[in-house]
C-alpha cells in the first residue's frame, strides 16, 4: 500500500511539474520558436511590390545572400558589397571582444580584490550605464568624438593637433562605441570567474619557478576561462547583430549585418533576403555557443 | 662552518601598517637552520611564525634584516628565483592540471626536458605512492592524497628547503598521524632540510630535529624536542609545551620554599632571591602515602580518568593546586577518592627554575 501511495505520489509531481512549467513553455513556443518558425519560412518565399511576402516558394532570398546576377547578362558573381557588411561586422565584433577583453580583465581583477563592501561599490558602478537607454549613451559616445566634439577640442586646445581628426561616421567609431556599450557585459563574468579564483595559486604558481607572464598564462587565464569565455560570448554575439551603434556612430556609410536586415524590411523592400540575413546571423551565434559549451564542459570533467 | 646551514635569518623584522596600528610580525628574529634539519616553527596563531616560512618563500620582504640561504643573501630575490619550495596549507593544488602535470609543474618552469620532467613525475609518483592517480584531477582526490600531491609537487624541483605552513591541519587525527610518519620518511629518504610550521606541540615534539617556539615576533627559544620541554626558558614555553604546574616559591639555602611552606630542591644557579617560578610537568608528581618521609602534605579535590593515563589534583597547605598525571592501574581505579590525605613529592631533578 505504501509502495502504490508512493508511486502515485511520484506521477503526481511529475504532473505538477509541467503544470509549474507550462508558463515558460509556453513562453517559449510562442515567443522563441514561433517568430523564428516564421522567419525561416519567409526566407523561401517571394519578395512582394512593397514589402510582405508573395506565398510562393522561391530561394532567392538564400541566393542573394551571398551572390548576385548582373541584370543584363544573367551572370552570377559574388555579392562583394554583401560580403563587405559580413566581414566588417565580423571583424568588428571580434575586435570588440578583444577590447572589452582587454579593458576588462584588469577591471574585472581590481574589483574582485577589493574589500567585500568597497567590491558592492565598484559592482554598482559598473551596472550604472544599463540605467540609460542605449541610443542616449551611444549619443553621448558621439559628443565626446565628433569633430567640434570635447576629445577633438582639448588636442586642438593642448596643441597636439591642428584639425579635428575624424572619428565619427568611420569603423574605429562605431567600434569605440560598441567597445563602451558593451564593456559591462565582459567584466561582470570575468569578476564572477575571478571572484572564485583561488589567489594562493599564484603564490603556488610563482614558488614553482614560473615568472609573472607564466603565471597570468598558465594558472590565471587557463582557470578563469569559462568567464572569459562567457564574456566573450556576451560581448561577440549582441556586436554582430548590433543596430543603433553602426547606425548612429557609422552616420549609414559603417553599415552591420543588423543595419543590413533592417535595410531589406525597410527601404529594400526584400524580406525574403533579410529573413535570410537574419537566420545566417543566428548560425553564426548558434556556432559562436556551442564552442562556448564544449570549452566549459571539456575543461570541467568533474563537477 | 657555515658549509652546514641551510636558512639564516638574520635580524629579520617585518611591520604590517603604519603609525599607531602598526604590528610587528617579526621582531628581530634571527636563527639558523642546518642542512638536512627538519626544523619545526611553533607557536600560537599570529606568532610570526607563517610570517618568518614567508619570507624565507620570498612571498614577504623584510622591512628590515636579511635572509641568507646556503650563506648566500636572497632576500630581494623573488620566490621563482629562490631554489625554495612551500607547501601551503590549502595545498594550493592547480585545479586544472592533472596530478602529474601538477607534480611536473616546476620541472617544466624551470625548462627541463620534456623526458626528464616525466622520469621525475614517475619517481615522484612512487615515493608518494600516488602512481594509480596520474591523470586524475586535484579536486577527484581526497584530502589525504591532495596532501601528498601537494609535496611531491613541492619536492620534484628538488629544492634546497622544503617550507610546509601547517600542511596537516586540515587532515583529520587518523591521517594525521599516518602524514606525520610519512612526512618524516619523505625528508629522511631525501635529506632535504624541512622547515615545518605547526601550532601542535605534539606534531612538532614528534617529528623534528629541533623546534624554535615563537610568540609576539619573537623567536624565544630553539633546542631539540628533549630541550624544549625538559628546559624551557620561562613560563610560556613551559605553557605552550605540554602541561605544567607552575608554582611560586622564594630561594632560601640551596632550595626553595613554596608558599605552603614545603621546601623543594632544585639545580641551578638563583641569581636572585626574591619570587621566582617553579615548574614541574605532571608526569613528574608522585603521590604517596599521607606522613610519607620528606613528602608534602596535601588532600585529593579531583580525580580524571583518561583511559592510559588518571589525572589527579591536590591542594597544598595554602590551597595551591599540583596536577599530578599517574599511569592507570590495571583496575582503571587509581583509588583517590575526593578528600583522601596524600603525600605527595616531585621527581628528582623535575623542578624547572623558570627565567621570567
Amino acid at each position: 500500500m505504501s509502495i502504490a501511495t508512493e508511486a502515485g505520489r511520484r506521477r503526481e509531481r511529475a504532473r505538477n511539474g509541467w503544470l509549474l512549467a507550462s508558463p515558460a513553455l509556453l513562453l517559449l513556443l510562442f515567443a522563441a520558436s514561433g517568430p523564428l518558425l516564421i522567419v525561416a519560412v519567409y526566407s523561401f518565399l517571394t519578395p512582394g511590390d512593397y514589402g510582405n511576402v508573395v506565398w510562393d516558394f522561391s530561394a532567392d532570398g538564400w541566393f542573394r545572400v551571398f551572390l548576385e546576377r548582373d541584370i543584363f547578362d544573367g551572370t552570377v558573381s559574388a555579392a562583394d558589397a554583401h560580403l563587405t557588411i559580413f566581414w566588417r561586422s565580423l571583424k568588428l565584433s571580434l575586435a570588440t571582444t578583444a577590447i572589452t577583453f582587454a579593458l576588462g580583465l584588469p577591471t574585472a581583477w581590481f574589483i574582485a580584490t577589493r574589500p567585500p563592501r568597497e567590491r558592492a561599490m565598484w559592482l554598482f558602478l559598473i551596472t550604472i550605464p544599463f540605467w540609460t537607454n542605449l541610443l542616449i549613451r551611444t549619443f553621448a559616445i558621439m559628443e565626446v568624438i565628433r569633430n567640434e566634439g570635447i576629445l577633438n577640442n582639448v588636442l586642438i586646445g593642448l596643441g597636439i593637433i591642428d584639425t579635428p581628426l575624424q572619428i565619427v561616421f568611420t569603423e574605429t567609431a562605431v567600434l569605440i562605441g560598441m567597445a563602451y556599450v558593451y564593456l559591462p557585459l565582459m567584466v561582470l563574468p570575468l569578476f564572477a570567474a575571478i571572484d572564485r579564483f583561488d589567489f594562493k595559486l599564484i603564490e603556488a604558481g610563482y614558488d614553482l619557478y614560473a615568472s609573472r607572464w607564466r603565471v597570468l598564462r598558465r594558472v590565471i587565464l587557463p582557470i578563469i576561462k569559462p568567464g572569459i569565455v562567457a564574456g566573450s560570448i556576451l560581448v561577440f554575439v549582441p556586436s554582430l547583430g548590433a543596430y543603433v551603434t553602426p547606425r548612429v556612430l557609422g552616420g549609414g556609410k559603417q553599415m552591420m549585418i543588423g543595419n543590413f536586415i533592417e535595410l531589406q524590411f525597410g527601404q529594400g523592400r526584400n524580406w525574403p533576403l533579410g529573413a535570410a540575413l537574419s537566420m545566417l546571423l543566428l548560425f553564426i551565434v548558434m556556432v559562436a555557443l556551442l564552442i562556448y559549451v564544449r570549452s566549459t564542459t571539456r575543461e570541467a570533467p568533474h563537477g | 662552518m657555515s658549509d652546514d646551514i641551510a636558512v639564516e635569518a638574520r635580524n629579520t623584522v617585518k611591520v604590517y601598517g603604519a603609525g599607531d596600528s602598526a604590528v610587528r610580525a617579526l621582531d628581530d628574529v634571527s636563527v639558523t637552520i642546518r642542512k638536512g634539519e627538519f626544523f619545526t616553527l611553533l607557536g600560537p596563531s599570529g606568532c610570526g611564525k607563517t610570517t618568518l616560512l614567508r619570507c624565507i618563500a620570498g612571498f614577504e620582504t623584510p622591512t628590515s634584516g636579511e635572509i641568507l640561504l646556503s650563506g648566500r643573501d636572497i632576500t630581494a630575490d623573488p620566490p621563482n628565483k629562490r631554489p625554495v619550495n612551500t607547501v601551503f596549507q590549502s595545498y594550493a593544488l592547480f585545479p586544472h592540471l592533472s596530478v602529474a602535470r601538477n607534480i611536473g609543474f616546476g620541472l617544466e618552469m624551470m625548462g627541463r626536458a620534456k623526458g626528464d620532467v616525466a622520469r621525475t613525475v614517475e619517481k615522484m609518483l612512487a615515493l608518494v605512492k600516488l602512481e594509480a592517480f596520474a591523470d586524475r584531477k586535484p579536486q577527484q582526490l581526497s584530502g589525504g592524497q591532495q596532501q601528498r600531491v601537494a609535496l611531491a609537487r613541492a619536492l620534484a624541483p628538488e629544492p634546497e628547503v622544503l617550507l610546509l605552513d601547517e600542511p596537516l591541519s586540515a587532515l583529520d587525527l587518523k591521517l594525521r598521524k599516518e602524514m606525520q610518519s610519512e612526512l618524516k620518511r619523505l625528508q629522511t629518504e631525501t635529506g632535504i632540510t624541512f622547515v615545518f610550521v605547526t601550532h601542535d606541540q605534539e606534531e612538532a615534539l614528534t617529528m623534528s630535529d629541533r623546534i624554535g617556539v615563537m610568540r609576539s615576533g619573537k623567536l624565544l627559544q630553539v633546542g631539540g624536542p628533549r630541550e624544549i620541554y625538559n628546559h624551557p626558558v620561562n613560563r610560556f614555553v613551559a605553557d605552550f609545551i605540554g602541561e605544567t604546574n607552575f608554582l611560586t616559591a622564594k630561594a632560601e639555602g640551596g632550595g626553595f620554599v613554596l608558599a605552603s611552606g614545603d621546601r623543594v630542591e632544585a639545580p641551578g644557579e638563583r641569581a636572585n632571591a626574591g619570587e621566582m617560578t617553579l615548574a614541574v610537568r605532571p608526569e613528574q608528581v608522585r603521590i604517596e602515602a599521607e606522613g610519607a618521609p620528606g613528602a608534602m602534605h596535601a588532600t585529593v579535590t579531583e580525580t580524571t580518568y583518561f583511559g592510559t593515563d588518571t589525572y589527579c589534583h591536590v591542594r597544598l597547605a595554602d590551597g595551591t593546586v599540583i596536577v599530578a598525571r599517574l599511569q592507570s592501574p590495571p583496575s582503571g581505579d587509581v583509588g583517590l577518592a575526593p578528600g583522601a590525605r596524600v603525600g605527595v613529592r616531585f621527581a628528582e631533578g623535575a623542578v624547572q627554575v623558570l627565567g621570567d
